[in-house]
């Protein structure tokens, strides 16, 4: 009788389970820190930002590793200043960054053209001085720009940041769509995970190849069922709430003093730091 | 496939923008004119649900696992207009909120995985399901190769945006200064991993999502799959017409309009040289020189040499024979390339629009 090739249980449904859990862990753990007492946290959210993004350009602009070494340290600064717990930097970016880049940025080392600064004995392999160059500039801007990012996210609620967009002249209407899609990926987390978690407790045994298949694929399309029913019934709710298709935001933020000198000195420093490593 | 911050030049992430700008803009207003108050609700849903299935794992046949990204599921049965706006609010917010992706990059990615994604997969289910009937085979044959050409496209395209890096951005000393590897590397390495897992897990969930919800939820997708007009949204999408296209047509009249910027471009583009480049010395200088100084091969490589005398183009450097100012030949073959194209989309919904009343009439 030929073998039947089983997938464990632990397998995809472990892995699934962990990845809802880690980004329901994320959202939870981004939520303290926008709450804790540090200097970003206090800044008006349009200043994070435009304050951020013109830091992030500028380290994809420049040309120059100190300079984008720099704009890190200074990240590093501002999450210090900020309560941001060093290992969640560690843990959310820099790690998996520095894995991932490494892995793609390695055989740069040895494929660029250029003047060989080393090479190895045996396997008479090259590392260029350009191959070297490019992948420090590839790991550097992926960690600061991504560094930049999270750290905007973690110091500031997402509704915050949502109604800051609109000082990007984002339409009012993907605006909310973003804010009500935040609001129901939680939902739906929920739903995977206890499908997946209700699923793995009736299972003894492993299941085959094209049953496991079939389990992952089944609650795709159960959660894409409910998906579509919950929209249903939000709209319902909406209209009886009295929506009538247009969107209001709530009010404005105040830019105080404080905030209008923060956001001049992240656009000068993003504009130094650019023309520095042109 | 979630492109990181770093890896594309600024010039590249603002000219994605900027190409996935009207998409945004015509899909906002056909959505908005398809779904008016019901939008808001079943766009976000919809993103929710293309975040939350992006992290599932699939089992692969073979015993590995693999993620998909549910393209194609939201295009056919959303449609192509509402699918760019779901998978995009999806990866704006796995970008922002998750660090998958760079924040720069979010128009590249938007513009490689939602828009090129939705359209390839919505094009190719349309395309091989065409008269079928509801529930028929065919029909999840034609999901599940939506849903492998979507992915697999999208990944040549990406590939296609990283391999371009070197050649365009290099420091004096010759060092790139994004994406380090040329075509040669990137495609090979990008598609790989996509037709072999990605592809085939992207396959397997628009197959079997498609074919639940055909045998529970038929009425949710008997508009879509058979192309017959039976719910509200239907419709109301046969009546939206060209006039919501309008920002899309100016963005490529526009485009159209730049067309002479490309006579002020000197030389050849990186790669795209012919034979005869090869064999003179000036041609051979100018390789030389966009290349890092290293010399192109001593002879015309054979294949080159072999595959440039199967098909001889009309408008050989895009000027054609009959006309003799050069620069009015380049503006010429963009005119008349841009009417082909657009000829052709027509001939193809002509087909598909004929086929789709022929089953009409079936049923």
């Amino acid at each position: 009788m030929a073998r039947v090739r089983t997938v464990k249980p632990r397998g995809f449904i472990e892995r699934s389970l962990e990845a809802l859990v880690r980004a329901l862990g994320h959202a939870i753990e981004s939520e303290e820190i926008a709450k804790s007492d540090g200097l970003l946290q206090h800044l008006d959210p349009r200043v994070k930002l435009v304050g951020f993004f013109s830091l992030i350009l500028a380290s994809v602009l420049s040309r120059s590793l100190v300079i984008i070494s720099a704009i890190f340290a200074f990240a590093i600064l501002m999450a210090m200043c900020s309560r941001v717990p060093l290992l969640t930097l560690v843990k959310r970016v820099w790690l998996p960054i520095l894995i991932f880049t490494t892995i793609i940025g390695a055989p740069a080392l040895f494929m660029t053209p250029g003047q060989v600064i080393y090479r190895f004995p045996i396997l008479n392999l090259g590392i260029t001085a350009q191959g070297a160059r490019s992948t420090l500039f590839l790991l550097a801007r992926t960690e600061t720009a991504a560094t930049l990012s999270l750290l905007l996210v973690l110091c500031t609620y997402w509704t915050h940041l949502l109604k800051a967009l609109r000082a990007l002249r984002v339409p009012a209407v993907v605006v909310v769509v973003l804010g009500m899609t935040h609001r129901y990926i939680f939902l739906l987390l929920e739903t995977a995970r206890e499908t997946f978690e209700s699923r793995r407790s009736r299972i003894i045994n492993s299941l085959r190849g094209s049953e496991s298949r079939q389990l992952a694929v089944n609650t795709a399309a159960v959660l894409m069922d409910r998906s579509l029913q919950v929209a249903d019934d939000v709209y319902m709710a909406m209209q009886s709430r009295g929506y009538d298709g247009e969107v209001r935001v709530m009010p404005e933020f105040r830019m105080k003093r404080k905030d209008y000198a923060v956001l001049a000195f992240l656009l000068s420093l993003s504009a130094i730091a650019v023309w520095l490593g042109r | 496939m979630h492109i990181p911050d770093g890896y594309l030049s600024p010039a590249t992430c603002a000219a994605l923008y900027a190409a996935a700008s009207p998409f945004w803009c015509v899909s906002l207003q056909r959505v908005k004119k398809l779904l008016n108050t019901r939008m808001v609700p079943l766009l976000s849903l919809s993103a929710a649900f293309s975040f939350v299935v992006m992290m599932f794992n699939l089992p692969l046949p073979g015993g590995t696992t693999g993620h998909a990204t549910g393209v194609a599921v939201s295009a056919i049965v959303l449609g192509p207009w509402a699918s760019m706006l779901a998978i995009s609010v999806a990866l704006i917010i796995q970008a922002v909120f998750f660090g998958d992706g760079g924040i720069t990059a979010i128009g590249a990615n938007c513009f490689n995985i939602a828009i090129i994604g939705s359209l390839v997969a919505y094009g190719v289910y349309r395309v091989i399901s065409a008269g079928a009937a509801f529930g028929s085979r065919r029909r999840f044959v034609a999901a599940a190769i939506a849903g492998y050409a979507s992915i697999n496209v999208a990944a040549f395209i990406t590939a296609i945006e990283f391999g371009i890096q070197p050649a365009l951005f290099r420091d004096a000393t010759g060092t790139p200064l994004y994406a380090p590897y040329g075509l040669s590397v990137t495609i090979p390495a990008m598609m790989l991993g996509h037709v072999t897992f990605a592809g085939v897990a992207e396959a397997l969930l628009t197959a079997g999502v498609l074919g639940y919800l055909q045998r529970t939820r038929p009425a949710l997708l008997a508009h879509r799959l058979t192309g017959r007009p039976s719910t509200a949204l239907a419709n109301e999408a046969g009546t939206v017409g060209w006039r919501s296209l309008k920002p899309l047509v100016a963005g490529l009249a526009l485009l159209l309009l730049l067309t002479p910027l490309g006579v002020l471009a000197v030389g050849t583009a990186w790669g795209e040289w012919s034979a005869e480049d090869f064999a003179s010395v000036e041609g051979r200088n100018q390789i030389a020189a966009v290349s890092g100084n290293q010399a192109p091969p001593a002879t015309v490589p054979s294949g080159l040499q072999r595959l440039s005398s199967v098909w001889t183009a009309p408008f050989p450097d895009y000027a054609p024979p009959m006309v003799k100012h050069e620069s009015f030949g380049y503006v010429l073959s963009g005119m008349f390339g841009v009417g082909l194209v657009t000829l052709a989309t027509m001939a193809l919904g002509g087909v598909l629009r004929f086929r789709g009343a022929g089953a009409h009439r079936e049923a």
